[in-house]
């Protein structure tokens, strides 16, 4: 005979369904939706191809033939902003998702289990917060070689300790919970308890945090390519815009260095918005 | 240790500080084998590094895996290593020629003088907007503060550093755009800028931190109590309030250091600087591994040790918690 239990419902859409009044908030996410839709409708929406060279307009100003002017190889700013967003949003979306996903078996596997597994689990995350993020990319770029695929990985890896322990201490919370202990009165498995009950619960929160960290890992990503060990070019990323845009800036035409660095802030303030105001309601849904 | 003699600290103080000392050990003992290890993981050998595409005879080669202790089993050659690197000797820059400590401490001053000033900076803007918005928490100049602070936060330092650059030497001509000067007055003026471009991101986190914190601290009682025996509110403020706030500024310190040297790194790049910043980007440019996995071990060595001296150093801001009871 089953009993139906009373879950507390915090379900994953839940988190965004209720939001209401904050215009600040839904500013944002039109600008992230509007960045979405330019990388990619990039090659619709761009006025140039963003790696054909004019050298006889070099390092123009913005005119109306370039909205943002031309670099010193005379390509078309803004179209290399349109295409960079493709490659600037794509990799932290990546680390996110490892992130996230592999943060959540960590953390839950430490939380669910406790004795030994958590021990171990949660040293080794404790070795793993030692590395700043962008230090741990430089040091598996110099080992893998530079490119998108090394520092999307090392970053994951950098970013898992935030999100497993997350996961771990709400887990350790929602363990000692009535329903949880109702659903293994009723014999329902550990596994089926833990992964199909407990885990949504705490998935929001998780998901607020994983929201806050594409910002951060968008900065990190963008400070390898301006570094050079990230994307390299001809391919336009805005990390590596602002770097090769340096010159420039020096002889008084800043625009094709600075037009993706505003694009990498108003993301990244964006993303953090969002991030925090998803933040904010779950945690003032639960007290 | 002096901390358990004369029965003045009880003795879980003492296991806390024994069991937080093998901890660090051990997180630098794995972090300095994965970075040992790490260029064993290469695709290509040691060697292939070592000879950098040309082909020497067998002889010179054998010269060379003899010169670098390659000859030996691995665990050897590691223990062989972390030996050296306890004496101080990280083993010889393959691209300078020279030794990698004598290296790294020749760009030190530079990075040291950049961190402390942002140091600073972070300090002075970090601590004022944090008390500011929370003694004014909710009326207009907190949220002028919180935009600011969030808005910080967003800016990669790489792109305030060209922003920098772009207004200030280019367009005013008021600061240089490159290198790190000479002499003490010099040095500051050069490395102003890049001080400012490398401190926002933690404003940012300084300032929120510092809100929080004597906003938690603002809504207890111990501070009614001192206000309503009359006490100015300056003083509540600074006695009261700044003290026990201070908690967890404290414990981002370590993080906040470590995150200053890397972030420094893009700085150094930026405005050309000679730091281990930049060192450390060019040696992974130039595949350089012995100044890598030195500069990456220092990096992580500074981080763990701030953090240890920080949890020791908690009951002396906070007497009423005993050594142990900070870090959980």
């Amino acid at each position: 005979m089953s009993v139906a239990i009373e879950t507390p419902r915090v379900g994953r859409l839940g988190a965004v369904r209720d939001f209401g009044g904050s215009w600040l908030f839904w500013t944002c996410v039109t600008i992230l939706i509007g960045f979405v839709l330019i990388a990619l409708f990039a090659p619709v929406l761009a006025p140039y191809d963003p790696n054909a060279t004019d050298l006889s307009n070099a390092l123009s100003g913005p005119s109306l033939q370039h909205l943002l002017g031309t670099d010193e190889s005379g390509r078309d700013t803004l179209s290399r902003v349109m295409f960079g967003a493709r490659t600037s949003l794509v990799g932290p979306l990546f680390v996110v998702v490892l992130s996230t996903v592999f943060g959540i078996v960590v953390g839950l596997l430490a939380g669910w289990r406790g004795g030994w597994v958590d021990l171990v689990l949660s040293r080794v995350l404790d070795i793993l917060f030692a590395f700043p993020g962008l230090l741990l990319a430089i040091l598996v770029v110099a080992l893998f070689g530079k490119g998108m695929t090394a520092p999307v990985v090392a970053m994951s890896v950098a970013y898992l300790p935030f999100v497993a322990r997350l996961t771990r201490s709400l887990v350790v919370q929602g363990k000692t919970q009535p329903y949880v202990a109702a659903y293994r009165v009723q014999g329902f498995g550990p596994t089926y308890t833990a992964t199909r009950r407990l885990l949504p619960n705490v998935s929001s929160t998780v998901l607020a945090q994983s929201t806050l960290n594409f910002g951060y890992a968008l900065l990190d990503l963008a400070a390898l390519s301006f570094l050079g060990l990230g994307v390299q070019p001809p391919t336009p990323d805005w990390g590596a815009m602002v770097e090769q845009g340096r010159g420039a800036v020096l002889s008084g035409q800043p625009m094709s260095a600075i037009a993706p660095a505003v694009a990498i802030v108003v993301v990244v303030v964006a993303f953090n918005v969002v991030g925090e105001e998803i933040g904010d309601r779950i945690a003032r849904r639960e007290r | 240790m002096s901390l358990d003699g004369a029965g003045v600290a009880p003795p879980r103080t003492a296991t806390f500080v024994v069991w937080r000392l093998l901890g660090l050990m051990l997180t630098l003992l794995v972090t300095s084998f994965l970075v040992f290890a790490s260029l064993y993981v290469v695709p290509g050998s040691p060697i292939d590094f070592l000879i950098q595409g040309r082909s020497p005879s067998p002889a010179t080669i054998a010269a060379i895996k003899k010169q670098y202790g390659l000859d030996q089993p691995f665990l050897v050659q590691y223990v062989h290593w972390l030996a050296g690197v306890l004496h101080g000797n990280f083993g010889r820059s393959l691209e300078y020629r020279e030794n990698v400590s004598t290296l790294i401490a020749s760009r030190l001053p530079t990075t040291f003088s950049l961190v402390l000033l942002s140091a600073v900076i972070i300090l002075v803007v970090g601590l004022g907007a944090g008390i500011l918005g929370a003694l004014r928490a909710g009326r207009s100049s907190d949220k002028a503060v919180l935009v600011v602070v969030t808005f910080f936060a967003a800016i990669p330092s790489f792109a305030a550093a060209i922003v920098l650059i772009s207004f200030f030497s280019v367009r005013l001509g008021l600061f240089p755009t490159f290198g790190a000067g000479q002499g003490p007055v010099d040095r500051l003026y050069h490395l102003t800028l890049p001080a400012i471009a490398l401190s926002l991101t933690f404003i940012a986190l300084v300032a929120r931190i510092t809100r929080s914190s004597m906003l938690d601290v603002l809504s207890r009682e111990h501070v009614e109590v001192a206000l309503s025996r009359g006490l100015a509110r300056r003083t509540v403020v600074r006695r009261h309030v700044l003290r026990n706030a201070g908690g967890p500024i404290l414990t981002i310190s370590g993080l906040l250091v470590a995150g200053l040297l890397v972030s420094s790194a893009v700085v150094e790049t930026a405005f050309g600087l000679d730091g281990i910043g930049s060192l450390l980007v060019a040696s992974v440019d130039k595949l350089d591994f012995p100044v890598v996995q030195a500069l990456v071990l220092l990096v992580v060595a500074a981080f763990v040790i701030i953090n240890f001296v920080v949890d020791l150093a908690y009951p002396l801001i906070d007497p009423r918690v005993k050594a142990g009871d900070a870090a959980r």
